[in-house]
């Protein structure tokens, strides 16, 4: 479970592998769950209690309820199951990008405009400025 | 005999559908990309294959993570748009040609690749925008379609060569079909995905158009060199979703080892990516 991988280097970036799939499956599950129309309606009545179905962490739940995009993939989940949450939201992935990179969602469609984030300086951490933190070491 | 008459690498960026079906493509933002196309339209138009083979990946609609085939075949008379949770996207479903796909499988297996046969699957836009891409609006796909679905989302995707070797698989069983309606029977193979993009993380954003060029000239000229590129540099280089290009390598392993570029288009950015379009032909 803690073996390197030969891109726990790449700054700002959750692959997600076995262990982050281990450790968010519950939590991908739920949002795989808001694909159908019937599951979005209970979950709109009462987010609480449609997580009660749903074998999450405290912290995964903390995490659902303020939306926090960032944390979600630091506990396992995956972009493509979380961005079902950001879609029942109505945010757009510019908007989650946003969010996730610390600038508004109008900021960060702005800087795709402008030809997108750019590779140089962001191929290693130890040579990243633009990004934040390694996402490299699960829990 | 059936007749391979191309291969289409294209990008498959939900934002590109909405733009379709919500009808912005004449808007500032979205007109130079759909501008650009165009010549790709026009040769699919002028091609008109009767079978469109697109290998394309599933985002948490059809498959999730309780089950998780490396490479999927749909063999079903039809596919219905999938809800990928803004209820499915308005356009005609898929019609299959279970004849020739299950031809394939039958093929694929006894060439000792062990794909997942799949009865029931909706497929979303992974495999629908790339239909809009090269046909617009019209209200029934032209074609029939056979979706091979591969997992690029659960780490570790297939390698670049095996997707290279499936896509010469999928060729060997194209070249063997024998069905009733096999003599000219003109078959198009998509690979699609990509091209550098990243959704996820603080590094959120991340396109390499540099990278996508070069994918491009390696995957015409040295598809059995460039399909060694480890996991780790399409994820460092092209961003954790530019995994996807592993796909185009099917793509590619359909076409003769000797091909010609019909049709390239680079174009930054459509949503969070940067979005290719290529199309190839054996050479003649």
């Amino acid at each position: 479970m803690t073996s390197a991988r030969d891109y726990d280097d790449i700054p700002g970036t959750y692959v997600f592998d076995g262990r982050r799939s281990q450790q968010g499956y519950h939590l991908n599950m739920f949002c795989m769950s808001l694909n159908d129309e019937a599951n979005r309606e209970r979950f709109r009545a009462d987010e609480a209690t449609y997580l009660d179905g749903f074998d999450l962490t405290p912290q995964q739940r903390t995490a659902v309820f303020e939306r926090d995009w960032l944390g979600l993939l630091q506990l396992g989940g995956n972009i493509y199951y979380t961005f079902k949450l950001a879609i029942f939201d109505g945010l757009s992935m510019q908007d989650v990008g946003g969010a996730m990179s610390g600038i508004s969602g109008g900021e960060f469609a702005q800087m795709m405009i402008d030809g997108g984030r750019s590779i140089e300086d962001n191929r290693r951490v130890e040579e990243s400025t633009g990004t934040r933190s390694s996402a490299g070491q699960t829990s | 005999m059936t007749a391979v008459v191309g291969g289409i690498g294209t990008s498959h960026v939900p934002a590109v559908g909405a733009a379709i079906d919500n009808d912005k493509q004449h808007e500032s933002y979205w007109r130079p990309y759909f501008d650009k196309i165009q010549p790709a339209r026009e040769w699919m138009a002028a091609e008109q294959p009767d079978v469109c083979i697109i290998v394309y990946n599933d985002h948490a609609s059809a498959f999730s993570l309780r089950l998780i085939p490396t490479f999927a075949l749909g063999v079903a008379a039809e596919f219905q748009p999938a809800d990928e949770g803004y209820g499915p996207r308005q356009v005609p479903a898929a019609q299959g040609h279970p004849e020739l796909a299950w031809h394939l499988a039958e093929s694929l297996i006894g060439d000792e690749f062990d794909i997942t046969i799949v009865n029931e699957m909706d497929v979303d836009h992974g495999l629908t925008v790339p239909l809009s891409v090269m046909y617009g609006e019209p209200e029934e796909w032209p074609c029939r379609i056979i979706p091979i679905c591969v997992n690029v989302i659960q780490y570790p995707p297939p390698s670049g060569k095996r997707c290279l070797s499936l896509g010469r698989a999928i060729r060997r069983a194209l070249d063997s079909y024998e069905g009733s309606d096999a003599e000219g029977l003109r078959v198009a193979v998509f690979g699609t995905g990509g091209m550098s993009h990243q959704l996820q993380g603080e590094r959120a954003g991340l396109v390499n158009p540099a990278f996508d060029i070069a994918f491009m000239d390696e995957l015409i000229a040295e598809p059995d060199v460039s399909c060694l590129r480890p996991h780790a540099e399409y994820i460092r280089e092209a961003g954790s979703e530019g995994i996807e290009l592993v796909m185009w390598f099917v793509m590619r392993g359909v076409l003769d080892d000797e091909v010609e570029e019909v049709f390239r288009m680079n174009h930054v950015p459509t949503s969070n990516t940067s979005n290719g379009l290529l199309i190839l032909q054996n050479a003649q």
